[in-house]
């Protein structure tokens, strides 16, 4: 017992918040693709994707920050297709989702491969390192954990306000929600239920494809298969633990963030218990939320329902 | 100069006519009625007017210029307003969200943020002129069908509608909805607002209106002053006959097929909605359940079909078979929305009517399903409710409001249950359609069904029942023998003053 108290130090809670970042990225996107009513199942393979682009950008152009944004452009390009195939085509939207998933665990590494050649796959690339805030990362223990992070944990951090502004304190908000519980109903008022689905998704995949891009950008420094390791479909889950509510988005990544600082920490610190069950230990913390949480929360009405006019 | 006409406007479905050739004028500040059977052609013509559907022939004139809508944009922008049958709103969503949603209400040019304390003051600016009542802040799923209504009106005035275009706003009221709302109509047509209503309830009609306008088949057969018309001349306009209202006869006395005692059943929120109540139901009875819509008649009506589990209490119905598949079929189930528990939109007449009556013979057995035979009764349920539709193959999405209401009827009587649960069973229909049904629900009284008519319309409850019960937030308020009801007493329990008060004199 007092082995795991041991843990919880500064670091911990800093890997916490570096942890989260990704997450929180994926899980903002979340919340505005199913607002929308449409539901992406496809993070995961959208986040590996962009991880792998971000990687190539990085090297190519010798910056970090252009590496993030083709993570970033590349999201917004497979959440469009994502779009194309389930808003336009009304194709199932599970099934477009799983596709993106599995295209991108098998295009990334055969990517990888092919750019970076056999030998050289986990090449180091141009990569972010944390920022200290001048003073304030002085101050003890709050300094190293909050103002000793990367610059995309601030951007992450700041997005939840503003997205909690954005979708409860503006017409466009209004517009999301309603074209993901009534679209019939926003089309009577002239709002285009298909535009804005699409703009919502395609902002989620760039949301999601910011969060793929940290994770090799800002915390690998390179590109390894399978390297999103689940954290997409975490991100769904805080998306229903949040209850499509970006504050909560917060504190359910958080959770999930501090469960997997947890882990490493807990297979640094030497615990008596298989690694194997470390690393199972972000999953089943999701799974049993889910259980708790999961059956009384109800999402937005028109989910995963295409919309056709009259 | 009229404020709209729109001349000899046509409209075809495939293997109908919906509208043939219809002129109808609007002046300002008039209120107009459209009349007519169902499937007569009048929401299609009223959303031609809103936009939703195209003329393939006519004109549209407002102010004498000709106008062309391709969505409800282009007619809310022209000044039109339409509440449709099934409300446009998003639960979710507060009042004042739903009122300015699509709007640009924005707190400064530059400043995105919603101006809600703005539009709130609108909202109550508006509903104070018309005298609306109004709760802005309140989130629209927590209000009554009544309050709904008047956002969506509200809605439309907020956009500034000249042209308000209700579509049967009376169907879903309870009695004192029905004369607020009757009210707000009346201030919007003196201060200058034109109002067009369709209506199956004459009375109403003429209570209200100024003109009156009938359909028939597509076609306009009449228009005239509401000040020379009386409802008979209006129903026989409607459906080219006299309509009766239909005679009871003595009942006959049969075996208790339903009892209940201290009854307690919640609704999907987990709250209590059915509140400790007791009644028995015979044999060749109608029961009539009478209320306020919400008030507890649904979650009543599920329990006892067996769809919805009871909290605590008893319940128990006799003679009907242990097996639960079967017993579904012996209780037959009209559903007070169609929409969501009565049909499935996108399949055909018949496999509609599958959905109840697959398993049972001549039907179909555990295995097969006899696909002629339901279609052929199908058929036939089409001639004996007049139901229009070219046949059973087309899709339920097609029928008008009415004639899908007729075909659930059809296939909850189709197997001859033993008890038959008839939650509004009327609502929508036209004033021939309801005789019919009434008609059908007595001759299955008289034969021996067990039958609970579930309505919010008085004069319904009052013509068929033999004993009547009035639920308020979940409780009984009496019950009563139909032959010592009367409208007045009915209308107080309604309102929450149980018989007891009553009887004692301490209403007031
Ligand atoms: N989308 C559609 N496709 C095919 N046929 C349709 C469609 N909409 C309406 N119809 C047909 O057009 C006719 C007129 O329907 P409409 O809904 O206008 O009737 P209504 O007068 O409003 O009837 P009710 O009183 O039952 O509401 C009906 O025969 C209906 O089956
Ligand atoms: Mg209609």
């Amino acid at each position: 017992m007092e082995a795991f108290f041991s843990v919880l130090d500064a670091d911990f809670f800093s890997a916490t918040l570096r942890l989260t970042t990704p997450l929180l990225f994926a899980t903002l996107g979340g919340i505005l693709n199913e607002r929308a009513g449409v539901i992406n199942i496809g993070l995961e393979g959208t986040m590996l994707m962009a991880a792998l682009i971000g990687v190539f950008g990085a090297w190519f152009s010798g910056s970090a920050w252009f590496g993030l944004f083709t993570g970033i452009l590349i999201g917004g390009l497979i959440a469009w297709i994502h779009a194309f195939v389930s808003i336009s085509l009304k194709a199932n939207q599970i099934v477009s989702g799983a596709a993106i998933n599995l295209i991108g665990v098998g295009l990334s590494s055969f990517l990888i491969r092919i750019v970076f050649g056999l030998k050289d796959q986990q090449r180091v690339v141009p990569h972010f390192e944390p920022v200290s805030v001048p003073y304030l990362s002085d101050i003890p223990l709050i300094g190293p954990i909050l103002f000793q992070q990367h610059s995309l944990v601030y951007v992450a951090l700041l997005l939840v306000p503003i997205m909690w502004v954005i979708l409860f304190r503006t017409r466009w908000g209004l517009m999301i929600t309603s074209v993901g519980e009534h679209p019939e109903a926003s089309a009577t008022v002239g709002i285009n239920p298909l535009r804005t689905r699409y703009i919502a998704v395609i902002l989620s995949g760039a949301l999601a494809g910011a969060g793929g891009a940290f994770l090799s950008l800002g915390q690998l420094h390179f590109f390894q298969d399978e390297m999103v390791a689940g954290r997409g479909f975490i991100a769904l889950a805080a998306v229903i633990f949040a209850r499509w509510n970006p504050v909560g988005a917060l504190i359910a990544c958080l959770i999930f963030g501090g469960a997997d600082a947890l882990q490493f920490r807990g297979q640094a610190a030497g615990l008596a218990v298989p690694h194997q069950f470390m690393l199972m230990f972000p999953y089943v913390l999701t799974l049993a939320i889910l259980v708790v949480v999961g059956g009384k929360s109800q999402g937005p009405a028109a989910i995963g329902q295409p919309y056709s006019k009259g | 100069m009229s404020l709209l006409r729109m001349e000899e406007i046509t409209k075809r479905f495939p293997g109908v006519v919906a509208n043939d050739q219809v002129d109808l004028v609007l002046e300002e500040g008039e209120i107009h009625a459209l009349l007519g059977e169902n499937g007569s052609g009048k929401s299609t013509l009223m959303n031609m007017l809103y936009g939703i559907y195209r003329p393939d022939a006519g004109r549209i004139l407002l102010r004498d210029k000709e106008v062309q809508f391709s969505s409800p944009t282009d007619a809310i922008s022209a000044g039109i307003g339409m509440v449709h049958q099934h409300f446009m709103l998003v639960p979710t969503m507060t009042v004042t969200e739903n009122v300015i949603l699509g709007l640009k209400e924005q707190k400064g040019r530059w400043n995105p943020l919603l101006d809600t304390r703005g539009a709130e003051k609108r909202i109550n600016a508006l509903a104070e002129q018309y005298g609306l009542d109004i709760e802005p802040n309140a989130r629209v799923w927590q209000l009554p069908v009544g309050a709904q209504q008047r956002v969506e009106i509200l809605k439309s005035l907020y956009r500034n509608a000249e042209i308000l275009v209700l579509d049967e706003p009376t169907a879903v009221l309870a009695p004192k909805e029905v004369e607020h709302l009757i009210e707000v109509l009346r201030n919007l047509a003196r201060s200058g607002k034109s109002i067009i209503f369709i209506s199956h309830k004459l009375n109403e009609v003429i209570q209200l209106a100024d003109r009156v306008s009938v359909l028939r088949n597509g076609v306009l057969s009449g228009q005239v002053d509401v000040a020379d018309a009386t409802a008979s001349q209006l129903a026989e306009m409607m459906v080219g006959r006299q309509v009766e209202t239909p005679k009871k006869k003595p009942r006959k006395s049969g075996e208790t097929i339903l009892t209940t005692a201290n009854l307690v059943v919640k609704d999907d929120r987990s709250l209590i909605a059915v509140d400790d109540l007791t009644f028995d139901l015979a044999k060749g009875e109608i029961f009539g359940v009478a209320g306020v819509d919400g008030n507890g008649q649904k979650e009543l009506t599920e329990a006892i079909a067996g769809v919805r589990s009871i909290e605590s209490g008893n319940l128990e119905i006799s003679g009907l078979s242990k097996s639960r598949g079967k017993r579904f079929r012996e209780i037959g189930h009209v559903t007070e929305d169609r929409h969501q528990t009565g049909v499935v939109l996108p399949f055909s007449l018949w496999e509609n009517y599958a959905l109840k009556v697959c398993g049972t013979p001549p039907y179909g057995n555990w295995l097969n399903m006899n696909t002629g035979v339901m279609q052929e009764q199908t058929r036939a349920a089409i001639d004996q409710f007049s139901i229009k539709a070219t046949g059973p193959d087309v899709a339920m999405s097609t029928l008008s409001g009415g004639n899908q209401q007729k075909v659930v009827l059809a296939r909850e009587l189709a197997l001859d249950p033993k008890l038959l649960l008839a939650a509004q069973p009327t609502r929508g229909l036209d004033v021939g359609a309801a005789e019919y049904v009434h008609e059908r629900l007595l001759s299955a009284r008289d034969s021996g069904m067990a039958i609970m008519l579930i309505s919010t319309e008085l004069e319904e409850v009052l013509a068929l029942s033999d004993r009547i019960m009035v639920m308020y937030e979940g409780k009984s308020m009496g019950l009563v023998d139909a032959s010592q009801a009367s409208r007045e007493m009915l209308g107080l329990m309604m309102a929450g003053v149980s018989l007891e008060n009553i009887e004692n004199g301490m209403s007031q």
